[in-house]
């Protein structure tokens, strides 16, 4: 202990250090909304800023809270939606597809009645998926800590907030007590450098980093993204980045906010105005990692090398370029990797050698929280414009949410996908998860903008290869995984 | 919600060393229809336990006769990958799971393992090797985990000890109920929220 110890304070050199040593954008936020230190090994009692509710993570909770007599801490800072387990059909209905679906939207409604909490339902034009309409309702802003019932929280970073996704249990302790019981992570920085050639997207780069990385290659991390790269990406873009953060393990993924982003929140409807404009603005503009904030890790893309990517097999890792072949397990070292890719070769029905664009698909599936935003439909109509669906294909869009299919049909787009054979319907989670009726067979072979290829993921037996919105458009008109660079369209 | 404490434990161990088991594989979609916790054991590994006939899957190791009725399973990198559904834990231990031990967890699983007392072990590569080669032997598969001294003996003697926060561990070892815990702070909660929403009043 130093000569000011015995004052409580801690030493006056230990002090000046301490002021001096620069923190990451994590550690900013997570020492702006510590309440109080928990332990000496890191676990901080963390105040949330706003928390995205939705109808099958949320259910327990409630009645925890009513078991126990508790009330919702600041139900302000909670937003409802319904969007997992809806319909999408192309004419909207609030009729849910089955009776637990139906008992859950209930609840919810319920649940938001009773605690106070604004609710979104199926037949509100601002319904989405949560994750697509938190961001366009301007409910999240630079510099917030955010948590919510489902994994793709993550999504908040691309806004410079910090969002990470919680259990039911978690739920629970957010709204009786606005905090959580919270351990720091480590912290890893990604460098994007590069220009993307044409035809790339963000969501190429973010598959590109989970197969270096792989499946677990964050755990324990909050990655934060920098790079030329990512500058030059719209803020859309870089939520598909943050959303699939969290399939290579990590737990938060930020982007330092700048003008894109403020050109973006202004004016959204729950953005502040004028002078709290202003002054939030002032703030926001710090938040950045200091220079010369020391990473737990550090990980290079050179984005200039990518190719378009698809998966091959049943975890986002096992992922290529779509130039290349299907992997042999025999060239693996590693025996539980091998194992793993031997399974997932029997689930998807493939053979070690064969092109990745030799693949033929049943059905082509364009939504998600990952890549159902307006730019992304656009990106997909530039490819389909004037072409047709190849007959063995089911194609359908489920946008992102219903402000983003007003959009779409506003701009023309969905005049495009229709005419070109696509379903284009309403929005929800839809064929992400298959919660609600839109579920594949066993056997069916989808093309896929969402984030997930896991066994069953969108139907039992059903097999998913992710890749972007407008190579999903690509393989929906050839019937088959298709380089978009071949179809000379550019999104 | 207090929970059941773990403190001795002993019982089978089962092994389920594949990588990346998700939660959509723990918890397949059609058992997420519910707004209670009830029934579902009967959907825990469901495409792996059961054959498209409905009769269980006899090669799944917990439909094994060596590991039926088993209190913990033994498992593969990032266990419990993918979705936050806390049905996936809620499941495991209707199915009388009490612990894994793995070499590493995803982050969400984790954090809701813990809230339902659930015990995660994380050991190294090599140590898991070593425990799942033993417990892979039918006559061996019987384990115990004692939590106070952070231990794990194997049928044979052997004992691996393991580390544990102490904040997790007091909470599993006394079945803590977190809210209650956290709501004694609720006059420190209140004093931090009025300095936030001072300083930065659009947080309001």
């Amino acid at each position: 202990m130093g000569q000011g110890g015995w004052l409580g304070w801690a030493d006056p050199v230990e002090r000046a250090r301490n002021k001096m040593t620069a923190r990451t954008l994590y550690d900013k936020h997570i020492d702006s909304h510590t309440v109080c230190a928990l332990d000496d090994q890191g676990h901080v009692l963390l105040y949330i800023d706003r928390q995205v509710i939705n109808e099958y993570t949320s259910p327990q909770a409630f009645s925890g809270l009513r078991e126990a007599g508790r009330t919702v801490w600041r139900p302000g800072t909670a937003l409802a939606v319904v969007d997992h387990v809806n319909p999408t059909t192309p004419t909207r209905v609030a009729t849910m597809p089955d009776a637990g679906a139906a008992r859950q939207v209930a609840y919810l409604a319920e649940n938001c009645r009773d605690f106070g909490i604004e609710l979104l339902d199926v037949l509100d034009k601002h319904q989405g998926i949560e994750h697509v309409i938190a961001p366009e309702q301007g409910f999240i802003l630079p510099g917030m800590v955010i948590a919510a019932g489902d994994s793709h929280t993550t999504t908040y970073g691309a806004l410079g907030a910090f969002g990470f996704g919680i259990g039911t249990s978690e739920i629970e302790h957010l709204l009786a007590s606005q905090t959580l019981v919270y351990k720091r992570l480590k912290t890893l920085r990604v460098s994007v450098d590069g220009e993307l050639a044409p035809g790339l997207t963000s969501k190429d780069v973010i598959m590109a980093l989970i197969g270096q990385i792989g499946a677990s290659g964050a755990t324990g991390y909050a990655i934060e993204f920098r790079g030329s790269t990512i500058d030059a990406l719209s803020v859309e873009a870089r939520m598909t980045i943050c959303n699939m953060a969290v399939e290579a393990g990590a737990r938060g993924a930020f982007m330092a906010p700048d003008d894109k982003v403020f050109t973006y929140l202004k004016g959204k409807p729950r953005a502040p105005r004028g002078a709290l404009w202003e002054q939030a603005l002032r703030q926001w503009r710090t938040l950045r990692s200091d220079e010369g904030a020391v990473f737990d890790r550090e990980v290079q893309l050179d984005a200039a090398t990518l190719e378009p990517m698809v998966t091959w097999g049943t975890s986002p890792d096992q992922a290529a370029s779509i130039g290349a072949r299907v992997p042999d397990p025999q060239h693996v070292s590693d025996l539980i990797l091998r194992q793993g890719m031997r399974r997932a070769l029997d689930y998807m029905g493939l053979e070690p050698g064969v092109p990745l664009s030799d693949i033929a698909i049943s059905h082509a599936f364009i939504g998600s929280c990952t890549n159902a935003r307006i730019e992304d439909l656009r990106d997909a109509a530039r490819v389909v414009r004037g072409k047709q669906v190849a007959d063995h294909v089911r194609a359908m869009i489920v946008p992102g949410s219903t402000q983003v299919r007003d959009q779409a049909e506003a701009e023309g787009l969905a005049a495009i996908f229709i005419a070109a054979g696509f379903e284009w319907r309403q929005s929800g989670c839809s064929m992400c998860l298959a919660m609600n009726d839109d579920v594949l067979a066993p056997g069916d072979r989808c093309a896929s903008s969402t984030n997930r290829n896991f066994e069953g993921r969108q139907g039992a037996g059903a097999r998913t290869h992710l890749m972007s919105p407008a190579m999903v458009a690509a393989a929906a008109i050839t019937g088959r995984l298709t380089d978009i660079r071949d179809l000379g369209e550019r999104p | 919600m207090s929970l059941q404490p773990f403190t001795l434990v002993t019982g089978k161990a089962a092994p389920m060393l594949a990588a990346n088991i998700d939660t959509d594989v723990i918890m397949p979609k059609q058992f997420l229809k519910g707004i209670d916790r009830d029934g579902l054991d009967r959907g825990l590994f469901f495409d792996l336990r059961f054959l498209p006939s409905g009769a269980p899957n006899l090669e799944f190791v917990l439909n094994q006769p060596a590991w039926q009725g088993a209190n913990f399973m033994v498992v593969g990198p990032n266990f419990g990958c993918g979705s936050s559904r806390e049905h996936a834990v809620w499941g495991l231990k209707q199915m009388g799971i009490r612990a894994l031990i793995g070499s590493s967890f995803a982050g969400i699983f984790h954090d809701n393992c813990q809230r339902n007392g659930l015990l995660l072990i994380t050991l190294e590569q090599a140590v898991l090797h070593r425990l799942a080669q033993t417990i892979s032997q039918a006559d061996q598969a019987q384990i115990s985990i004692d939590l106070e001294a952070q231990q794990i003996r194997l049928a044979d003697g052997q004992l691996i000890p393991f580390q544990i926060d102490t904040l997790r561990k007091t909470a599993l070892l006394f079945g803590l109920d977190a809210i209650g815990s956290t709501l004694q702070r609720s006059e420190q909660i209140k004093a931090f929220e009025r300095q936030h929403l001072t300083t930065k009043p659009w947080l309001g």
